[in-house]
């Protein structure tokens, strides 16, 4: 058997997270590449969550819609969750905290009692999960250690194997994309966070926090109008600097994105996209906020909106994003979502490209009479940091000459501004990356998506062509400005995308004049799949 | 003041005619010169208002950003170049208004920033309504029949929270404001310098300001000793008149924002750091790698 999937259900504070840490890590210990997400409501205690690996000969990239093998934490879950285990699925089930208390001494040890006895149906060595439990629980003495082995032992040997997944010689690297962003934006030279915590994107500044090797300042902001102005200030002050948060918090700092347009400040921002308006489900997934990222800001003024694909992709975009914010003295918006934040991948070979070498201050010796806004041909004007040299380094809200001090010359000034400022974004628009094409010979059908849907669009391709299908696809990843792309003619064109009103389908309608026929879209929180996408082109 | 005037700045003043922005104004250079401060050393920072305009007119550093927001971009520009003199010119609106949310995580935060409020109890840029200091009464250009809302307590609230440095200066004397501004400044941490500056355009008493005021702010007297808080916030939540003017609290030493940061990647300009090598990242993915390497 190739192709597993798990889910491990309960309420929020059962144990969820720690048994499918400890489980997909044994699956990974043993050779087995795999796919981890989590689903939760919004709440501390209690409700219906789920943490889903799927185990596969290749690394998965897409989810499937149902499982082979569930292990419910209660009565409620059990209930709640029926419906995800496929025909011939089983359900594991032991009274765990009973087992736990009898073999480890307390009922603290049922995780591990479970995490037994899902390796155990996944017939893959118990040894392994046992060197696991030991690297999870060194730091807290031999006794817990003993205890938790003792627990998972007992777990395993009482349940029967559903599977013979056993050990491959194979290593992976798990990592999220989140998790992606973070180490591309250090190795990238960013010093500066601040951020105000909300769901999904805090798990970026707290790991800039935890891991203060990094040299990354994180700072909690007292909200995101703040977080932004002190990002914004440390980037004027010469450091590279960023900024994440979600649909609510990015609302708050839509003002501040445009004070970085007209002060021609770089920024990099994270919007972890989840569903709205407003709060919405803080803990779930959607793409709702394209158009919104687009157009961020009040006025005029260049940005760039990248929509990583997945955690290699994101260490592409994210180096890219503080290259591109620093050359053309502009934000850059990276569009994840709370899949992305949620989901971890398994690579072989992780990619780490080069940085690219670019000079981010102008050499202010060779500068007479400097000024910050210097009028040029490509619209980029020399920046230097404040205390860099003797040079002052002025920057204003306001419409400004080019020595950065106020003006209300509407005749010369202005229009000046204007120009310079959306010169900027011919360079911008000519850097930016055409949509990836996937099986496009002769597709009949090119569904076009963008940012986390990559590899459920892609597998649905697969299996569509599997069937028949003249099926292809096209994948933004970079999307404002939107590049230079020519659509192959002679196609009848799809988007696929977490919203419900077909922001891509009316933006590319928009800008390259192309007719849409249909904007597929999911916004009930879920993440799209292969399944889910499939289902829809059946239809 | 110096032969030359360094810090002057070619822009065309906005003020209003005999504005007592100008004895702001006068009164930061002469601090500066008596610090010692080139201007690229130092870094004004404001927001919105007749106050946050104040950069453009003298030479340095400056960031002019959003309304309320100057606080914030001042601690990441402190923060990110701990040798720059931060300074924030801000008004009542400004700071206690738009911006209060962030003047009182400042004082938690204690960044090592001067913030220099010019209140004037008035909106001046938006002609004449309410600020968040006007007197409680105020008939207003909005608050037809008087204002109802309580004037925020910024010193006291800076006392509240053990802000190193807390102030309270007036436009029309020049030499103390200066002298308070030094001492502001030399003192690490958050120092915030309230600078009674009546409105001559839309204020109380604009045509007799400087004769009102003369009887209505007196010095803190000799023996009075700033370090003691309750002296401080009695000094400080005084509200008949006359107003006591000059040092009013020096709070106790406290970290300044980004310490422990900067013991770990020292006292430079973030923009002079390398970024991390290569082999740091791979490090970090060969702690995410599986299964475990023996040993």
């Amino acid at each position: 058997m190739s192709d597993v999937q798990v889910a491990i259900v309960g309420a929020a504070g059962e144990g969820i997270q720690t048994i499918g840490d400890a489980v997909s890590r044994t699956i990974l210990s043993s050779g087995w590449p795999v796919m981890t997400t989590k689903e939760y409501e919004s709440r501390i205690r209690g409700g219906n969550n789920s943490y889903r690996i799927r185990i596969g000969e290749e690394p998965p990239r897409s989810l499937r819609e149902r499982v082979d093998l569930l292990l419910p934490l209660n009565e409620r879950a059990k209930e709640h969750y029926a419906d995800l285990l496929s025909p011939g699925g089983a359900i594991v089930e032991l009274p765990f905290a009973k087992i736990a208390e009898k073999e480890g001494g307390s009922k603290l040890y049922a995780n591990s009692v479970a995490a037994g006895a899902l390796i155990a149906a996944l017939g893959i060595e118990r040894r392994a999960l046992e060197r696991v439990l030991r690297e999870a629980f060194s730091s807290k003495g031999e006794e817990v250690v003993q205890a938790n082995v003792a627990a998972a032992t007992a777990g395993y040997s009482v349940t029967e194997a559903r599977f013979s997944l056993g050990t491959r010689d194979e290593e992976h690297v798990l990592i999220s994309t989140h998790e992606a962003i973070v180490l591309a934006a250090a190795y990238s030279g960013c010093r500066f966070i601040s951020a105000y915590p909300m769901s999904p994107s805090t798990g970026i500044i707290t790991a800039f926090a935890r891991d203060e090797d990094l040299g990354v300042f994180a700072e909690q902001a007292e909200d995101e109008i703040a977080a932004i102005n002190m990002a914004l200030g440390a980037s004027y002050a010469g450091a590279r600097a960023m900024t994440a948060t979600s649909g609510g918090g990015f609302s708050l700092m839509t003002e501040a994105v445009s004070l970085a347009g007209m002060t021609e400040t770089p920024i990099v921002i994270v919007l972890a996209q989840r569903p709205g308006p407003a709060t919405g489900l803080p803990t779930r997934t959607a793409q709702e906020d394209l158009l919104f990222a687009i157009n961020a800001g009040h006025g005029e003024f260049p940005k760039a909106v990248f929509a990583p694909a997945d955690p290699p992709d994101a260490v592409v975009k994210t180096i890219r994003a503080f290259e591109i914010a620093d050359r053309y003295q502009c934000p850059v918006i990276l569009l994840t979502d709370q899949y992305l934040a949620d989901t971890h991948f398994s690579y072989d070979n992780f990619p780490l490209q080069e940085i690219p070498p670019i000079e981010r201050f102008a050499a202010p010796r060779r500068i007479l009479d400097y000024k910050r806004y210097a009028l040029t041909e490509d619209g980029i004007s020399p920046r230097l940091y404040p205390g860099q040299s003797g040079h002052p380094v002025n920057v204003d809200s306001d419409e400004h000459d080019e020595t950065g001090h106020i003006t209300e010359d509407l005749r010369t000034v202005r229009p000046a501004m204007v120009k310079k400022r959306l010169n900027k974004s011919a360079g911008l628009r000519r850097e930016i990356a055409p949509p990836e094409g996937y099986r496009l010979e002769g597709a009949e059908t090119v569904l076009i998506g963008w940012g986390s849907t990559r590899g459920a669009i892609r597998t649905a391709v697969d299996r569509l062509r599997g069937s028949g299908k003249a099926v292809g696809a096209l994948h933004f990843t970079e999307l404002w400005p939107l590049p230079e792309f020519t659509f192959p003619s002679g196609s009848k064109y799809i988007t696929v995308e977490g919203n419900a009103t077909g922001q891509l389908a009316r933006l590319l309608a928009g800008e390259y004049r192309i007719e849409v026929s249909e904007a597929i879209g999911r916004s009930d929180g879920l993440p799209i799949t292969a399944e889910w996408l499939q289902g829809r082109i059946d239809a | 003041m110096p032969e030359r005037d360094v810090y002057r700045s070619e822009a065309e003043n906005q003020w209003c005619p005999g504005c007592p922005n100008f004895g702001i104004l006068t009164a930061l250079k002469q601090a500066l010169q008596a610090l010692a401060k080139a201007p690229h050393e130092v870094c004004l920072v404001s927001g919105i208002g007749q106050a946050a305009k104040l950069p453009h007119y003298l030479n340095a550093n400056f960031f002019n950003g959003l309304h309320g927001r100057a606080i914030p971009a001042a601690t990441g520009i402190a923060l990110a170049n701990p040798r720059l003199t931060t300074i924030v010119t801000t008004g009542d609106g400004d700071c206690y208004g738009e911006g209060g949310n962030h003047f009182l995580h400042a004082l938690r935060r204690n960044p090592n920033i001067t913030v220099i409020v010019h209140d004037n109890r008035v909106y001046a840029l938006t002609k004449g309504q309410a600020s968040p200091t006007t007197p409680v009464g105020t008939r207003t250009r909005l608050q037809f029949s008087g204002v109802e809302a309580y004037p925020i307590q910024g010193l006291a609230t800076a006392i509240v929270h053990d802000a190193p440095f807390v102030g309270r200066g007036y436009a029309g004397d020049i030499e103390e404001l200066a002298n308070l501004i030094v001492k502001a400044v030399s003192t690490p941490g958050l120092s915030l310098v309230e600078v009674t500056q009546p409105c001559v355009t839309w204020g109380e008493h604009r045509h007799d300001w400087q004769s009102w005021w003369k009887e209505r702010l007196t010095p803190l007297p000799a023996e009075y000793d700033p370090h003691d808080r309750a002296a401080a916030l009695h000094a400080a939540l005084k509200g008949d008149y006359p107003l006591p003017i000059g040092v009013i609290y020096q709070g106790s030493s406290r970290p300044v924002f980004g310490t422990s940061y900067r013991n770990l990647v020292g006292d430079g300009p973030l923009a002079e750091l390398l970024p991390l090598e290569k082999t740091e990242i791979q490090q970090r993915l060969a702690r995410m790698r599986w299964p475990r390497k023996e040993g």
